[in-house]
């Protein structure tokens, strides 16, 4: 079902759910954007989020040599274009599948300006496994407490802003079936991607042995390759031997991954006009 | 550029191994857990239920029978009160079934006889083809019509992935995935359905060692052979109070073989031809639900109880045919049962079993559901016994006529465990590896396993015994 906010929200006249009306698919990929991509569990909503954003103008097709399937499109909101991708949904990121080295290397070597992580808010234990992993990665999160209204018919009740304040990213309730909350989340998004506000994502605490090992590569992979962000992330899974980082490491492509920039993408087009 | 990159990348993996080296080899899990904890603290921290009644109710019984220390002991006691029911219930509609369905074959011989056909012909029919129906619905249906609808209760309710809950950390341990859980729980069932459900683990190293070992749960259409021995060997041997508890502990026993194979299989595999690490995974609980009566009944006569009973007479009047023939076709003085099981002797003694065992394993290899029926016809086409028409009788066949003792019935069962899977799980084999070694592999693996364990058993057995 493809819900389109931009009609959901235009056709009330008085949308106080947003500050900005989001034009569904209104975007040229050609033209400067921000690139955001939507991640979560499986069943949690996260593709209705995804066409509701988009419309009907999404471009489908397969993840470059695999059997997955990826859906990306663009919507314009405020005065921003973006370009949203939607990821496979999956249960963790430690690349045990397809799907979840899928999900890991977008938010990983993409670099995206925003993920929203998409949860449910009738299973908030089992999705905060996957967020906290996203956070491990990247400091640019929305959460989207979605399933509000099954959560609400289930009598559960869930504290948005502490769960904020505990994972130091923005947290907003939404409904992705009807449209609710999602202005707030697309303004928390555009606050995120514009800089006006600033996240501080909880990371996961080691003992004061392993914080001293991670720190050690941390100080290694930080002198040899400045550039590499999420040195801690990288540091981690060297550690626990992930074949496809210590494979990146041999073969010298590490920094190829990192360094690539998408070709849109606002800032650095604006850093080096071509 | 790219080469100093290059050298710079190999200074920190240098790094990484030698602080990797330092490691403990639970780091995996000591991250896992962090992350879990953490999700665990949060989420209890954040969430409030407001009509907590049904949901406490859910969590609440999950915290009994997925505790981390009874969780496991109250599954198998659990099982032992199912088979148990299925044990007693099962006896007298056995009986009954048997004395109808037998004086049925008896009637009908004296009609063939009445109406002067040739004794072959009468034979055949009669001796042979209907008299291994007769065996199979007999012995098979009442105890299906009792262990299938509880089964597929505790299945409708929800309880099977809580068994996996109980079990995965028991995989993770050997480096198998502790979705192996699931398709182990799924082979009780089928084991055919437990090899399809495989798909559900990604990684293909784990999901060939969760093929290559779902055979070693004995699945519906085991069960009941491993009951009916329960019933006739364990439950005849103690005095009549205990008898059904003890037949109940032997097909609990015998699943625990099962299990435990199942890990030790697995763990060799991890160590030997698929070596590898355990991925982590999120098992998710579902909501107890209240089991739909029609769905049930359903479920456990029709695509349960039907399907196997009819696989079973498909298979058992060929085999009555051809288990009658073979007792009736001499060649010199002897009949060619005789011949064959006196060649298999040697080996099927060496095991704890015996000739007829074996040739009833190898008429049974399209379905494992025959094998006891085709044993007793084995033994009838030999001795001229009349009709049996209890359990009681049927004891008295194996063990005085047969000289079955404890040992064979223990070995039996452990043989039934632990063989060959049947042929359509074989096939289904085939169709998920598509590679004729592994399909190999899984066919003759277990069948090797169940000859050294029966074997070895039989010898310990032995020893002790000349020893006392």
């Amino acid at each position: 079902m493809i819900t389109n906010f931009k009609r959901l929200l235009g056709q009330s006249n008085s949308c106080d759910t947003c500050s900005q009306h989001i034009e569904s698919g209104g975007a040229e990929l050609s033209q400067q954007h921000y690139l955001i991509t939507v991640a979560g569990n499986p069943n949690t909503g996260k593709s209705t989020l995804f066409n509701g954003l988009t419309g009907l103008k999404q471009h489908v097709g397969n993840w470059p040599g695999k059997t997955v399937m990826r859906a990306e499109g663009g919507f314009r909101y405020g005065t921003e274009n973006y370009k949203i991708v939607d990821l496979p949904g999956t249960y963790s990121l430690l690349a045990g599948s397809v799907e979840e080295e899928i999900a890991r290397d977008f938010i990983l070597f993409e670099d995206p300006d925003a993920v929203i992580v998409v949860m449910d808010a009738t299973a908030v234990e089992r999705n905060l496994n996957l967020t906290l992993q996203i956070l491990e990665i990247t400091d640019h999160v929305v959460v989207a407490l979605n399933l509000m209204d099954e959560a609400r018919r289930k009598g559960i009740t869930i504290d948005h802003k502490g769960l904020s304040k505990e994972l130091g990213v923005p947290v907003i309730p939404t409904v992705a079936r009807t449209g609710e909350g999602i202005g707030y989340l697309m303004q928390a998004v555009s606050d995120l991607v514009e800089g006006r506000i600033q996240t501080n994502p909880r990371r996961i605490q080691l003992d004061h042995v392993l914080e001293e090992m991670v720190n050690e590569l941390v100080y290694e992979i930080k002198k040899s390759f400045p550039h590499l962000k999420n040195s801690r992330w990288i540091a981690l899974r060297l550690l626990d031997g992930d074949s496809s980082i210590y494979k990146a490491f041999e073969t010298g492509e590490i920094e190829d991954l990192f360094k690539k920039v998408h070709p849109y993408d606002l800032k650095s087009t604006a850093e080096n006009p071509a | 550029m790219h080469h100093k990159d290059y050298m710079k990348g190999l200074s920190i993996l240098q790094k990484a191994r030698a602080l990797r080296e330092a490691l403990s080899d639970d780091f995996r899990d000591i991250l896992v857990e962090g992350i879990y904890t953490e999700s665990e603290r949060i989420a209890g921290s954040v969430s409030h239920f407001e009509d907590g009644e049904r949901k406490n109710w859910d969590i609440k019984i999950d915290r009994i029978v997925t505790h981390p220390l009874w969780g496991l002991p109250l599954m198998f006691l659990g099982l032992a009160v199912v088979f148990w029911v299925t044990i007693v219930g099962a006896n007298y509609p056995s009986q009954f079934l048997a004395t109808l369905l037998f004086s049925i074959g008896d009637y009908g011989a004296r009609l063939f006889e009445w109406l002067h056909m040739p004794w072959w012909i009468t034979g055949f029919i009669w001796h042979g083809v209907y008299k291994g129906l007769a065996w199979v619905t007999s012995v098979m249906l009442p105890p299906m019509m009792i262990f299938f609808p509880i089964f597929t209760i505790l299945e409708d309710l929800g309880y099977l992935p809580r068994v996996a809950f109980n079990t995965d950390w028991l995989f993770k341990k050997v480096g198998a995935h502790g979705k192996q859980a699931l398709t182990m729980t799924m082979g009780f069932g089928c084991n055919a359905a437990g090899v399809i459900s495989a798909r559900i683990i990604e990684s293909p190293r784990e999901k060939l060692i969760a093929i290559l070992t779902n055979n070693f749960v004995p699945c519906n259409g085991r069960f009941p052979t491993l009951i009916m021995l329960g019933i006739v060997f364990f439950a005849s041997t103690s005095p009549s109070s205990f008898s059904s508890i003890i037949a109940a502990g032997a097909v609990v026993g015998s699943v625990l073989v099962g299990i435990i194979f199942t890990l030790i299989v697995s763990w060799l595999l991890t160590k030997t031809i698929l070596k590898g690490e355990a991925s982590a995974f999120t098992l998710e609980l579902p909501p107890y639900r209240r089991p739909s009566i029609m769905r049930v009944v359903y479920t456990s006569i029709i695509d349960r109880t039907i399907f196997v009973l009819r696989r079973a007479i498909i298979m058992a009047a060929p085999a009555g045919g051809a288990i009658w023939l073979m007792a009736n076709i001499h060649i010199g003085n002897e009949s060619l049962v005789k011949i064959v099981s006196d060649f298999l002797t040697p080996l099927g003694t060496a095991i704890g079993l015996d000739g007829v065992i074996l040739l009833a394993y190898i008429i049974a290899i399209p379905a494992n559901e025959i094998v006891v029926p085709t044993i007793i016809m084995g033994y009838l086409g030999v001795g001229a016994m009349t009709d049996l028409n209890s359990l009681s009788e049927l004891r008295h066949l194996l063990v005085d006529q047969a000289g079955w003792t404890l040992l064979t019935a223990s070995c039996l069962m452990l043989f039934a465990v632990l063989h060959n899977p049947c042929s359509t799980t074989i096939l289904t084999i085939w169709k998920e590896t598509r590679s004729r070694k592994w399909t190999l592999i899984s066919a003759f693996m277990p069948l090797l396993i169940a000859f050294i364990v029966t074997f070895i058993v039989a010898q310990l057995w032995r020893l002790l015994q000349s020893g006392i």
